[in-house]
């Protein structure tokens, strides 16, 4: 797992699928997250594969759970620009040509999500785990972002 | 290995929690099945398998703490995992093997003796 460089979707070589949720990533990040958190999931409409991402936060942290259960860590990358964390990835196929599977509703292959944080953090101190199939990503808030207690003095 | 993956949904719909369904795959291995089945966010303790009557039913609960803030958007689901599974006559119940590794429990279900190709020599 690692903090990768920003790469611009329209060069990291986009399957048919992956432009899609990149569409449907878009479109999310016009509207204020408010407005579809009454929606459940509706992705399978857009995508092979669009793993489920939760959003907290705190006074001083901006947390982003993603469940990717049977990920290798290795094949998780997180990035970082203009405010907008993308996490993408791709599970490989762990069966060898031996064994053929019979039937299967699990997703193989690429996805890639990005949602756009509700403030500014500290790029440098983002931190993440990878525990029990879920992904969580601690982000935290620029010092300019943090609610911040002012003093009034009343003469 | 029709049987092995019918559902059973019945089993699912009398009990008072809900459940979601968690995805999952079979293939066939040599002498065993290789069932999947994908629970993000359970590991050994929430995990429950029972076979009953050739039933074999599996329940995940998610025991990953809480997150220390308020939730601003949400698509992942509350609900724990249930799912049934009818086990083909030829499984050996008693040998069933489990492993649950990133939220994907693995059960390793094999075929008894008597429906394993066997060779016979010719003296």
């Amino acid at each position: 797992m690692s903090i990768i460089r920003y790469q611009s979707p329209a060069t990291s070589a986009p399957t048919g699928f992956d432009r899609w949720s990149n569409l449907r990533d878009e479109l999310d990040s016009l509207f204020e997250l408010p407005f579809w958190s009454n929606f459940q999931r509706q992705t399978q409409l857009f995508s092979g594969w669009s793993p489920a991402l939760d959003i907290y936060q705190n006074n001083d942290n901006v947390i982003a759970r993603v469940e990717l259960p049977g990920m290798r860590k290795e094949d998780i990358e997180i990035s970082l620009h203009d405010g907008m964390l993308t996490i993408a990835g791709e599970r490989k196929s762990e069966t060898g040509e031996a064994d053929k599977a019979e039937r299967t509703e699990r997703y193989v292959g690429k996805f890639r999500r990005s949602v756009s944080l509700p403030t500014m953090v500290d790029a440098s101190k983002v931190t993440a785990s990878y525990r029990d199939g879920i992904l969580t990503v601690t982000l935290p808030k620029a010092e300019e972002a943090k609610p911040k207690q002012i003093q009034v003095n009343v003469e | 290995m029709n049987t092995l993956v019918r559902e059973n949904r019945n089993g699912v719909q009398q009990r008072q929690e809900q459940f979601v369904m968690p995805a999952a795959s079979v293939a066939e291995d040599g002498d065993n099945y290789i069932l999947k089945v994908e629970m993000p966010g359970v590991n050994k303790e929430g995990l429950d398998i029972a076979v009953e009557n050739n039933e074999m039913t599996i329940t995940g609960r998610r025991s990953l703490p809480a997150v220390e803030g308020t939730l601003i958007h949400r698509e992942s689901r509350l609900e724990n995992f249930r799912r049934a599974f009818e086990l083909d006559p030829s499984i050996d119940t008693g040998k069933i093997a489990a492993k649950i590794e990133q939220g994907v429990l693995t059960l390793t279900l094999p075929k008894a003796e008597q429906v394993k190709p066997r060779k016979i020599a010719v003296e």
